[in-house]
């Protein structure tokens, strides 16, 4: 074998394969139509996130604790993120009466429906905690927060058995759409419903929470990003699917794309 | 039974005694001397485990770190410690775009250096759809920008990743790949100047074992490069951060671990690009026989070609 052929055979390789690369370096628009929304592929992969939810259930402590931070670790005011000024007529309406007639509803799949007032919610047992907000575009803020764990509201409602989830349903509308406007809405299971540091958020950094933190109340749900989080709480309602709902995936943001399980 | 199968069989420990065995026959001898007719030994030298490790690390690596550069994008900077500096400045590198005189310009600071990188970093894209973006539309998956889809594709092939980190690191210590093949020794060590000399010299050697700069790369790209990445990962996310504190206690701090993660991925960036360098250099065709069909032609020239496994 010529030590020539084997050169010009390893040029042709070269070519090859840089021509190749190029063509994939160039063509990452060429997986564009294959993971549109609506397409088989997306659907069959985005299950590997019903996978991650499972092996966190199943292996990780259901109750173990978020880190909890010093208040040194207070660096700078929390990052308002997604709407920071609702233009509702009822938010504003409440808002200018600086939510004295707020009442959060609590209904769907409970023994006992509740309305509270505000006042009602800060008369129960509250937990502060400074922890970190996780936002899914990358970055982080630690902030204190206090409120009512959701767990107390969630036993005085008394919960049905074939409750699943805990729906969230807001003031804010998010996006406008020729049908009319979309307000957010979010959803968690049962485990972080009850976890001890799901809370009802009133109050933070040792004041009463802002508007564009989500006033007058917003859920933190720690050992999740912060899109599952929903601001401006206007009514709880227990379900056992998240089908009725929006498009049906559990969320303003998930009926977008984004994964239902945000813990990860 | 061609000498070939003799590789594929083999654990390092009784390998060599039925290796030796088989080696004395005549026949096989034969068999040897017509699978090489230029006097250039045709071995097995690639497991069917690590064949196929290959290529799933190929297409996971492939789609990672593009679905990757996609999720950065969403917010291009780097932090150290806990959280972002809004309120103070922890960023080391942040991809942004500004107007300006001469219109809009893409930048890139590091260290607290700007650098105009229009074009490529902060802003891209051309004619008329210039964006305002980290990455450029070419290295990101989907092209667009879209973060619900480039986290789907992210965490769908991190688990490919993971069961095929698995796969290898067991097959590997079944079939004794990672102990006699990657795992440098002390001679290795001592031999460390003359393979770098070689390399520099352009002069490679076709064996059945890697050279000593091949055996440090792999290694440290298998056994700590991918699983830093794998944790790193991890600690990213809060539900694994509630359950493993220590995670996040061992890298830093959640933007710390991230900007890691990132580092990581420009080491995996690196690797390929030296590999790919390396395969046409040494001999493309031969590299991709053997990481397919298994099969390598080495060197008689080579002082240890025929080198017991191990030896």
């Amino acid at each position: 074998m010529s030590k020539k052929f084997n050169i010009s055979r390893r040029h042709f390789l070269t070519a090859a394969t840089l021509g190749g690369s190029t063509i994939a370096l160039s063509g990452c628009d060429a997986f564009d139509n294959l993971l549109a929304g609506d397409s088989g592929v997306r659907e069959t992969i985005a299950k590997a996130n019903d996978l991650t939810y499972r092996v966190q259930r199943l292996l990780f402590g259901r109750n173990a604790l978020a880190t909890e931070y010093s208040e040194n670790d207070i660096r700078q005011p929390m990052r308002p993120n997604g709407d920071t000024a609702p233009e509702d007529p009822d938010y504003v309406a409440l808002q200018a009466k600086n939510f004295a007639d707020y009442k959060l509803e609590v209904t769907g799949l409970v023994e006992k429906p509740l309305s509270l007032s505000l006042d009602e919610l800060r008369n129960m047992p509250s937990r502060t905690q400074i922890t970190r907000h996780d936002c899914v575009e990358g970055w982080s803020c630690i902030a204190k927060w206090t409120g009512v764990q959701l767990s107390r509201v969630l036993d005085e409602a008394k919960v049905k058995p074939e409750a699943r989830y805990v729906v969230f349903r807001c003031f804010d509308t998010i996006e406008q759409t020729l049908n009319g406007g979309i307000k957010y809405y979010g959803s968690v299971d049962l485990i972080d419903a009850r976890h001890p540091q799901t809370i009802l958020a009133y109050g933070m950094n040792g004041k009463t929470l802002p508007i564009a933190n989500g006033a007058p109340v917003r859920v933190r749900v720690e050992r999740q990003l912060g899109y599952k989080m929903p601001k401006y709480l206007r009514s709880i309602e227990l379900a056992s699917s998240l089908k009725p709902f929006g498009q049906g995936h559990g969320g303003y943001w998930e009926d977008n794309g984004y994964d239902w399980y945000g813990g990860v | 039974m061609l000498p070939i199968i003799v590789y594929r069989y083999v654990s390092p420990v009784i390998g060599r005694k039925r290796e030796s065995l088989l080696m004395n026959q005549p026949l096989e001898r034969t068999a040897l001397e017509k699978m090489a007719p230029a006097g250039k030994p045709l071995i097995y030298r690639q497991f069917l485990s690590t064949r196929i490790t290959h290529w799933l690390w190929a297409i996971c690596l492939f789609f990672l770190v593009l679905s990757g550069l996609q999720i950065f994008n969403a917010r291009p900077d780097l932090y150290i410690g806990q959280q972002s500096g809004f309120g103070f400045d922890n960023a080391i590198l942040r991809f942004d775009a500004a107007d300006t005189a001469n219109g809009p310009r893409g930048y890139t600071t590091i260290f607290g250096k700007r650098f105009d990188t229009t074009g490529v970093f902060g802003l891209s894209g051309s004619g008329d759809n210039l964006e305002a973006r980290g990455f450029p539309a070419w290295a990101t998956i989907p092209s667009y920008q879209d973060l619900a889809t480039g986290r789907v594709i992210h965490f769908f092939f991190a688990w490919v990743l993971v069961a095929t980190l698995l796969t290898w690191l067991v097959s590997s210590l079944v079939n004794g790949h990672l102990v006699r093949d990657l795992i440098p020794r002390r001679k290795d060590l001592r031999r460390l100047g003359s393979d770098l000399a070689d390399h520099l010299r352009l002069r490679f050697h076709h064996r059945r074992e890697y050279n000593v700069l091949q055996k440090f790369t792999y290694a440290f790209v298998l056994i700590i490069l991918l699983p830093l990445m794998v944790l790193t990962g991890l600690t990213m996310s809060p539900g694994v951060d509630a359950s493993f504190p220590f995670l996040v206690e061992i890298f830093g701090g959640r933007q710390t671990a991230r900007t890691i993660h990132f580092l990581g991925m420009a080491l995996i960036v690196l690797f390929f690009l030296v590999h790919m360098l390396m395969v046409l250099a040494t001999g493309p065709l031969n590299a991709l026989r053997s990481i397919i069909t298994g099969r390598y032609r080495t060197d008689t020239s080579a002082p240890d070609a025929t080198a017991q496994p191990g030896e």
